[in-house]
């Protein structure tokens, strides 16, 4: 198929339905072979699902090192790989934050949460809050925020897949764009229906793996181009940006004015403090049998995370001195397809077979990504819809495991549905932007209650609940207001315009309004009587492990 | 490892909503509660927290320190370092190293002062103390 590409595609418009429609076939064949061995391992690993442990925390029978790489594949999101590559591409300095945020928060995840959790807790987060605090209305709330937060995720991931298949199949693809994130939601809810928690962990063991090599295999392609200079790269970087030194520096994004320094300082407070609230995240640590593992897998992480993250740079910087800004934005105007241009353009440019081949091989492996992402956090929430809201509130503990495990397959489906739905039409917006929203919730709702409930012997039921639906309802409705949402044309309804919250991400009002709730709550309430004693369980079994399950 | 303990009261984990769970049990002494006032658990407990609170507060501190100096002091960071490389670049590289050395720091400690302690406690709590 390959003779047959140059012609059509050596037109300006590398991207226009003609060019890169040439490559879909490979594209789409390296796919499938992806989604068959992934569905392969899936079957597999149902077969070995047979109880709620098995389903939800994959038996808690993986390494260190098995998990540490899950962790990463189930973080490294479309967003990371697709939107900040964009970002930098695009704005220069200012896009390198995410990298920065997103890879100190896990410190968070380390030195505070990983352990405890993995100790005290069985399936979701509500697990560690339900020993200490009034089971039915805190799970209700956690339940409420998970399902939240993963949504907002999803979005990202759902959006991240629409850029791509605009990119592969043209403008003229809304069709097909819609195909495809309907097929994504497809084989996701497949993912997790069929091989719970162990066929998702093997998914994103096997994507960590494709995107680093990926991604490394770009950004040796990147750095040789400029003989392993960074500065020439950076040079020439701005000087394609037409920005000039501009772009090496902070603020060509966040720093026209006062507010959007806030915003700034906004966005990167609720970078570092949503890791560990990602609820995500905080069910892969019950898939290691203990706390030392647990820690481990972290430290592999951050490795993990941390190398990927600083081949963002080359990605970014790369994009925007080969790719050019021009070319990006006309692919996609926030910059969510410049990883994939960059991988067309160093293997030989767009009509070229080595263009051809890396397009294909990169544009796959950022589907890998996404369903991989999904699978995650379509597992979260309905881990946490069945095991907390249906099987502990609704149902009061009186289900079987059976049942329950059933209520999360039929949540799984939902969940696929609802986010197929959101895809479909919210594609204008840049995913790390996205995927920065879901921290900020995660950083203002589940956070504060989760370090509270861990490390304040004085917090209570009601301090968790203001919390958890403060901080919840205050980003959200920020979020709402935002410039995210309408008054722009960048925005989700352009047409519209109730943006009276200037921030695009709520972090800097909502997260200590999360934290402040939690605190007053709890000294505005009558501490239960047998709250010392239920405080010290859970730091006993938190520290030691004893009991752990 | 899912065995619920045998003596005392009856496991917070219990399987029902919140109202069942209020034990009938417990007129006797607490254990958790006799080991968390234990000298050997308040050891523990200080050898995670006086590690990883101040750790804490010392990385976001130096993040936020960084996100500020981006926002408000654009001269200073502007400034080259050699090439193209600026401040800026250099204080986000070094976030990255400050990352991996603070992960790997805790890694150690936690295996030299925390798990020691915390396994010695586990082995006592599950022999019946």
């Amino acid at each position: 198929m390959s003779t047959s590409t140059t012609l059509l595609s050596a037109t300006a418009h590398p991207l226009a339905a003609g060019g890169a429609g040439e490559h879909r076939t490979l594209i789409i064949t390296l796919f499938s072979v992806f989604v068959a061995i992934t569905l392969g391992i899936t079957v597999w690993a149902g077969r070995q699902t047979k109880d709620a442990t098995d389903f939800y925390a994959g038996g808690r029978s993986f390494t260190g090192f098995q998990n540490g790489l899950a962790i990463s594949g189930d973080y490294m999101s479309a967003a990371s790989f697709l939107g900040i590559a964009g970002a930098i591409s695009l704005f220069g300095y200012d896009g390198f934050l995410y990298s920065i945020g997103f890879l100190v928060a896990w410190l968070v995840a380390l030195l505070l949460v990983a352990e405890p959790l993995r100790n005290s807790g069985r399936f979701t987060m509500a697990d560690v809050l339900a020993h200490r605090l009034r089971q039915r209305p805190v799970r209700t709330a956690a339940g409420t925020s998970t399902i939240v937060v993963s949504i907002f995720y999803l979005l990202a991931q759902m959006v991240g897949a629409g850029a791509l298949v605009a990119l592969l199949l043209g403008a003229t693809g809304e069709g097909s764009r819609r195909w495809i994130i309907a097929l994504v939601g497809l084989v996701m809810v497949l993912y997790v229906t069929i091989g719970g928690m162990k066929g998702t962990t093997w998914v994103q063991i096997v994507k960590a793996v494709l995107l680093i090599a990926g991604t490394l295999l770009i950004t040796v392609l990147v750095l040789n181009k400029f003989h392993w200079n960074l500065s020439t790269l950076l040079g020439r970087a701005a000087e394609a940006s037409g920005k000039g030194g501009a772009f090496l520096e902070p603020g060509l994004q966040y720093g026209k004015d006062g507010t959007s320094k806030l915003n700034f300082v906004s966005l990167g407070l609720a970078l570092v403090l949503g890791t560990a609230g990602l609820p995500h995240i905080l069910i892969r640590f019950y898939t290691v049998p203990t706390a030392q593992a647990a820690r481990k897998s972290v430290n592999w992480a951050i490795g993990i995370i941390g190398a990927f993250y600083l081949m963002t740079i080359a990605l970014g910087f790369g994009a925007a001195a080969l790719v050019g800004p021009k070319a990006i934005t006309a692919s996609n105007e926030s910059g969510n397809t410049a990883a994939p241009l960059l991988a067309q353009e160093v293997g030989g440019g767009a009509g070229s077979t080595g263009g051809a081949i890396l397009l294909a091989v990169i544009s796959a492996v950022a589907f890998a990504t996404i369903l991989a992402v999904v699978a995650g956090l379509t597992l979260a929430s309905s881990a946490s819809f069945a095991h907390d809201l249906w099987a502990n509130v609704i149902r009061r503990g009186k289900t079987s495991e059976k049942e329950e495990i059933l209520t999360a397959k039929i949540a799984a489906v939902v969940i696929g549905a609802i986010s197929i739905a959101l895809g479909i039409f919210a594609h204008r917006l840049n995913a790390a932007a996205l995927v920065a929203l879901a921290f900020a919730v995660a950083a203002s709702a589940n956070l504060p209650t989760i370090l509270y409930s861990l490390f304040w012997k004085r917090f209570t039921t009601q301090g968790a609940l203001w919390s958890i639906y403060g901080g919840l309802i205050s980003s959200v409705t920020l979020v709402i207001l935002s410039p995210v949402v309408s008054g722009n044309p960048k925005a989700l309804f352009p047409g519209l315009a109730f943006d009276y919250f200037p921030l695009g991400n709520p972090g800097l009002v909502s997260i200590p309004l999360g934290f402040l709730l939690g605190w007053a709550g709890s000294l505005l309430s009558r501490p239960a009587p047998d709250q010392e004693r239920k405080y010290a369980e859970l730091e006993v079994r938190s520290l030691t492990g004893y009991g752990a399950h | 490892m899912d065995s619920e303990e045998a003596v005392g009261t009856p496991p917070t984990t219990a399987k029902g909503p919140d109202e069942p769970v209020r034990p009938a049990v417990p007129a006797q002494p607490d254990r958790f509660t006799d080991v968390r006032n234990s000298e050997e658990f308040g050891e523990l407990r200080r050898a995670h927290r006086s590690f990883a609170f101040p750790l804490t507060v010392a990385f976001i501190a130096w993040y936020l320190l960084y996100v500020l100096l981006s926002n408000y002091a654009g001269g200073f960071m502007d400034t080259k370092v050699a090439g193209n490389i600026n401040i800026a670049l250099v204080f986000g590289l070094a976030q990255f190293l400050t990352t991996f050395l603070i992960a790997w720091w805790y890694a150690r400690h936690a295996a030299a002062k925390i798990d020691p302690k915390a396994e010695a406690l586990k082995a006592r709590m599950e022999a019946g103390e």
